[in-house]
């Protein structure tokens, strides 16, 4: 098997992006009316990356990624993986495509009538390879997962992240340029979690199959996604590039999201805790990657008089870079206090007067990136 | 007890005729009954291969003819009986009778246990490309495998119940022995013994059936 020894050439080399959705919709019946699970998505998957689906349940995520396998038929839209309009095939030609797409699951779903060893080999005999090749590449896939002295145990022998694992060499069996990963890591502890994220980052690195992880821990994207899409209800609302994403949300939904693995703009239940004890404006920060950041901060401030001090926040570290956000109150004249919020502005830092509406508050930003949601890509 | 051992070899015979009765029946309710079971349980709402229409008409025929008992079900089905087996009595006759009612019990009994199969490792199936059938044969019926062998062994206790009663209608068999020697002569040694034999048999095939059942669980 080639892809557990040899990087796969970025497929050729293409620019074209491996999955394309357009204006993609997907609606149930249900008894109470029709559900929309997906509205309205265009997205698309880029060669070689790894892109981050985040959503709380509900969101349509699911939905999403199995209409890039065409699990689900969309209502309406077009879905592309790589040449196929999948949208177009028949059923027959569609369970083609699927088995050039991996999959993995929350719940694994390995068969449990198999053992590991005739669980990574079933897509193999479905794709007609044979013994002794079959029994070649199984052992390979094992090997690059880890798992080969556990070859001829059964699923319910092996532990949550074991499991994982052969679903991992299972969907990477056939060499397939996409893996799609259904919250592949909901159902384990932390440290397991961190496990199967690193062996996604090497299938990703050492093999280069493009990925796409569905999660609602933001912490899974964090660790390894190259650009994020947030969802909400069945919408795409923010999607970017991971930095981008994280150091500067710009929907509630995205917020949320990045409050939950970073200090961003304190919530609205903060700002009020706040209020209780500090009297001044408070003002938050976005933090920028590189040296003197908040030095110059406390320069402008302090330049006009007013006095400053770090009440909330944090700097965190990104893809090498810093993320994070801090909120000042500063006391001092409103007038000196607005000269200094001006001072940020011109000099290209975001700052936000934290009123305690959500979304309100912009008093400097250096106006670029605000067309970012929805428009990319 | 003189008139039982002067009976012997009726007696053998007899539970040879309901030992063929019995598999053949198991053989043939058995294949029927899966294809009718797993037909109804893929084409449900939201399975492999939903289909409203063949799923009702398959659901209605199970349940038109689960209800009619069995005695009375052999008597309806006298003139097909005849056009298939060319009789109406013996162990021929009776095999026919018992394989075309279980076959519907037996339909019952895979779709629950099929049902109950986990659909995450059928959409992962799907999502290797496996086709319908392929998936039927290789992962549906093995996932299922451990509670279809047990809801089989208790078709089998059933099929040896139906085969005791197809003696009324001249099947032969352990159960036409024990009404024609015990139950119409008074022989209650007879009924006695008969009875015990089929007890015998329940049990061992009950049995063999858990024993197999624990392998394919591996537990």
């Amino acid at each position: 098997m080639s892809a557990a020894t040899a990087p796969r050439e970025a497929s050729a080399g293409s620019t074209a992006p491996l999955v394309r959705l357009l204006n993609v919709s997907k609606t149930f019946p249900a008894p109470s009316g029709a559900v929309t699970a997906v509205d309205d998505v265009s997205l698309e998957v880029r060669r070689g990356e790894i892109l981050g689906v985040i959503g709380y349940s509900g969101a349509g995520k699911s939905t999403l990624v199995r209409l890039i396998n065409a699990l689900e038929r969309p209502t309406s839209g077009r879905v592309f993986v790589g040449d196929d309009e999948l949208t177009a095939l028949s059923e027959k030609e569609l369970r083609r495509v699927r088995r050039e797409i991996g999959m993995i699951f929350q719940q694994f779903n390995l068969l449990r009538s198999r053992t590991v060893a005739g669980n990574v080999a079933y897509p193999l005999a479905l794709a007609g390879v044979r013994q002794p090749e079959r029994d070649r590449r199984v052992a390979r896939l094992l090997d690059f997962v880890g798992l080969l002295e556990r070859a001829h145990s059964y699923p319910e022998q092996l532990s949550g992240g074991q499991k994982q694992r052969v679903g991992i060499a299972r969907a990477l069996a056939v060499d397939p340029p996409l893996l799609l990963a259904d919250e592949a890591t909901s159902a384990l502890d932390p440290e397991t979690t961190a496990d199967v994220l690193a062996l996604l980052k090497r299938v990703n690195r050492e093999l280069g199959v493009t990925i796409v992880v569905i999660t609602h821990e933001m912490e899974a994207i964090r660790s390894i996604a190259d650009r994020v899409a947030v969802m909400d209800a069945g919408r795409i609302v923010e999607h970017g590039e991971l930095y981008d994403v994280f150091s500067r949300p710009r929907t509630p939904a995205a917020a949320r999201f990045v409050r939950t693995v970073l200090r961003d703009r304190p919530s609205p239940q903060t700002i009020a805790r706040l209020r209780e004890s500090h009297a001044g404006r408070l003002v938050t920060v976005r933090v920028q990657d590189g040296r003197g950041f908040t030095a110059a901060v406390t320069r402008a401030f302090a330049s006009r008089g007013v006095e400053n001090e770090v009440v909330f926040g944090g700097i965190s570290e990104l893809q090498n870079r810093s993320v994070g956000a801090l909120t000042y109150e500063l006391r001092g004249a409103d007038a000196a206090v607005d000269a200094a919020l001006a001072d940020l502005a011109a000099q290209g830092i975001e700052a936000f007067e934290e009123t305690g509406e959500p979304g309100a508050g912009v008093v400097a930003s250096p106006g670029h990136g605000s067309t970012r949601a929805g428009g990319e890509g | 007890m003189d008139e039982f051992i002067a009976n012997l070899p009726t007696f053998w015979a007899a539970i040879g005729q309901t030992l063929i009765m019995v598999f053949v029946s198991l053989v043939v309710a058995g294949v029927l009954g899966l294809v009718i079971g797993v037909g109804l349980c893929v084409t449900r709402e939201g399975a492999l291969l939903p289909n409203r229409p063949v799923h009702l008409v398959l659901n209605v025929i199970v349940n038109i003819v689960r209800p009619i008992p069995f005695v009375i079900f052999l008597a309806a089905i006298t003139p097909l009986t005849l056009a298939v087996v060319h009789t109406t009595i013996g162990v021929g006759a009776a095999s026919f009778g018992i394989s075309l009612a279980a076959a519907f019990a037996v339909a019952r009994i895979v779709e629950q246990n099929l049902v109950a199969v986990d659909p995450g490792v059928i959409e992962a199936a799907r999502a290797m490309g496996a086709p319908p059938v392929r998936i039927i044969l290789t992962v549906l019926i093995p996932e299922g495998i451990g509670p279809l062998i047990l809801g089989y062994s208790f078709v089998f206790v059933g099929l040896v119940d139906m085969s005791a009663q197809a003696g009324l209608i001249g099947g032969g068999g352990l159960g036409d022995f024990a009404i024609t020697y015990g139950v119409q002569r008074y022989n209650w040694p007879i009924v006695y013994i008969t009875v015990a034999v089929i007890i015998v048999l329940v049990q061992l095939g009950q049995f063999a059936g858990n024993a197999l059942a624990r392998r394919a669980l591996r537990r």
